[in-house]
């Protein structure tokens, strides 16, 4: 009698725990919609030019937690190195482009040096992500999990001093090539640089969807994702589909590095941490793992950055970072798979 | 069924195998004949599906050989001996739980560029699994035991093996289910497949078997015809559970 007695007491422990975290989480969808709504009613203009802003720098993020996402999804390896490697594709891009080819300021000679340096980087850093996999994370496919985790962060150093070496320990500006003219559309400022983004971005985006969704490679790799045995015994080189995907996951770090050096305008040798953290963050927030997960993280991470740093009514740039941790303690909180992410599948 | 007089299509010359410290295969040496379904019988840890998986090479043998069509494979890594015609089923299935039933047979025909030929297994296969086709946009993880074991021997058929490896392919089924599993194994060996099986279900597998060896910890004890070993008391007492 007694089971039956703790037994149901538990049970209705764990409605009411269910029903508390069912209405709080509510409660803070709830406060979000309100305070968007606010902002939306008081000044449209401004809210759609925020939106923009953040699917701008939302697009950069998605490139680099694409990254984060691949090789975790094929190694279960979170690459602490990835933000590093984003950061040298950058300052390769400048040296090259800025430096290398003096292509400073637009014209239409620099867009197409811009577009050969667009290939060279993410040549560049496909080349280097499969050099760390190749030199690194090879050796310890079979070592425990901690090991490869630390040579990451090894790595992640490693990277940090070439990049310091390369361009020193101050942030140095990058005139771009790209026109810093704007242009409007009923009343919304839309920088041209914001286009190049966009152009820049989608469609690599839709390539890498395209490469993994619909390829006899991307279905290897997600083979090799889920099972690596069977994966052999399917004739797949499961050592080749890694090297692949590292090269994919360097390819989007690059393409992400020259677009940032040349909207923001600076590369620095710390630039890998902050937005590698930005990065991983969107990834864990998208569901670690999923390629989708990883865009739309992104995305969301950079529209709330945005949201809190220009919406009127709103905490403020200085809240920004707490902003976007808060949502994700919370997120892992509610939903501890990430949004696309399977629910609380823990592998052992 | 008494063993073929065809040539030998898989020879296994006196291989050791072993995980780290552990001897899980010691000085075994077999042949399976081109055309037969070749049983391989045992208690657990035997070292039946490290057999399978040394001939697949997902494990390089210690020591001795393995001769396909009389080549040299062992040490040459998994992904190419399918290209050779080896496919294997593996031991709890281990299809793709995250893929459809219609991309993890294309994953089976993975290596293989005739198209036209490619759709042609497709279609023996949903033919001789009709539940498949079924199920042929479903998640393959969604399905139940049996339905995932098809898709794993049919996932294998894919490949268009001359040799088919099947590792426990009536383990967790349902015994309707399992007499299926065994009518077809019949089936795809008419269809001109040779077949090495590895089943706890001893008595099922011997039945079928035209020749079959019996293992005990990494040893070759006995082998013997299918069906005489399967009438013989000494082996049901064994292997058979009486």
């Amino acid at each position: 009698m007694t089971s039956v007695a703790s037994g149901v007491a538990r049970k209705k422990k764990f409605t009411l725990s269910a029903i508390l975290i069912r209405i709080s989480s509510l409660l803070i969808i709830g406060v979000a919609v309100y305070w968007l709504g606010l902002n939306l009613t008081k000044d449209p203009h401004q809210f759609a030019q925020v939106t923009i802003n953040g699917l701008n720098n939302g697009l950069l993020y998605a490139l680099i937690a694409l990254g984060y996402t691949l090789v975790y999804g094929i190694i279960e390896l979170i690459n602490f190195a990835h933000g590093d490697l984003f950061m040298l594709t950058s300052v390769f891009s400048f040296a090259i482009l800025t430096e290398l080819f003096g292509a400073q300021g637009p014209s239409a000679k620099n867009y197409a040096l811009l577009l050969l340096v667009l290939l060279m980087t993410m040549a560049f850093g496909a080349f280097l992500n499969v050099s760390i996999e190749r030199l690194a994370y090879r050796r310890l496919r079979n070592a425990p999990k901690l090991a490869p985790l630390i040579t990451a962060v090894g790595i992640s150093f490693v990277l940090q001093w070439i990049g310091l070496r390369w361009v020193g320990s101050v942030p140095v500006n990058v005139n771009t090539v790209l026109p810093s003219g704007k242009y409007e559309i009923a009343g919304v400022e839309i920088a041209y640089k914001t286009f190049a983004i966009f152009l820049v971005t989608v469609p690599v985006l839709i390539l890498l969807a395209y490469v993994v969704d619909k390829t006899k490679r991307g279905r290897a790799m997600r083979a090799t994702a889920q099972d690596k045995d069977a994966s052999r015994l399917m004739g797949i080189d499961v050592n080749q589909t890694i090297t692949f995907t590292f090269a994919i996951a360097g390819a989007a770090a690059g393409t992400a590095g020259i677009m940032w050096a040349q909207t923001i305008g600076t590369v620095s040798y710390n630039l890998g941490f902050q937005l590698g953290l930005i990065a991983f963050t969107s990834a864990v927030l998208g569901g670690v793992g999923n390629l989708y997960g990883a865009v739309l993280g992104g995305l969301i991470i950079g529209l709330i950055q945005a949201y809190n740093d220009g919406l009127a009514i709103g905490p403020g740039q200085r809240w920004s970072q707490t902003m976007v941790f808060t949502i994700l303690i919370l997120l892992m909180v509610y939903r501890p798979g990430g949004l696309l992410g399977e629910t609380a599948q823990e592998k052992v | 069924m008494a063993r073929l007089n065809t040539p030998a299509m898989l020879k296994i010359n006196n291989i050791t195998v072993g995980y780290g410290a552990i001897t899980a295969v010691k000085g075994l040496t077999f042949e399976v004949r081109e055309g037969e379904i070749v049983s391989l019988i045992g208690s657990n840890g035997a070292g039946k599906s490290t057999t399978l998986r040394t001939v697949s090479g997902l494990l390089k043998p210690k020591s001795g050989n393995i001769e396909f069509l009389g080549e040299k494979i062992d040490g040459i890594p998994g992904h190419e001996i399918v290209a050779k015609g080896i496919c294997h089923s593996p031991e709890g299935r281990r299809i793709f739980p995250k893929m459809t039933v219609d991309e993890n047979l294309g994953l089976g025909a993975y290596l293989r560029k005739d198209t036209a030929e490619i759709s042609e297994t497709r279609e023996h296969v949903l033919e001789l699994f009709p539940r498949l086709r079924e199920r042929i946009n479903q998640k393959a993880g969604t399905m139940s035991g049996g339905e995932q074991q098809m898709l794993a021997v049919g996932r294998a058929l894919m490949g268009s093996p001359k040799l088919l490896i099947l590792d426990e392919p009536s383990m967790g089924l349902a015994p309707v289910l399992v007499d299926l599993i065994f009518e077809t194994i019949e089936t795809i060996r008419k269809s001109g497949v040779t077949i090495l099986l590895v089943e706890q279900n001893a008595l099922a597998a011997l039945r079928i078997a035209d020749y079959a060896y019996v293992l005990e910890s990494g040893h070759l004890k006995l082998e013997g015809d299918g069906s005489k070993l399967a009438d013989d008391p000494a082996i049901a007492q064994a292997y058979l559970g009486g």
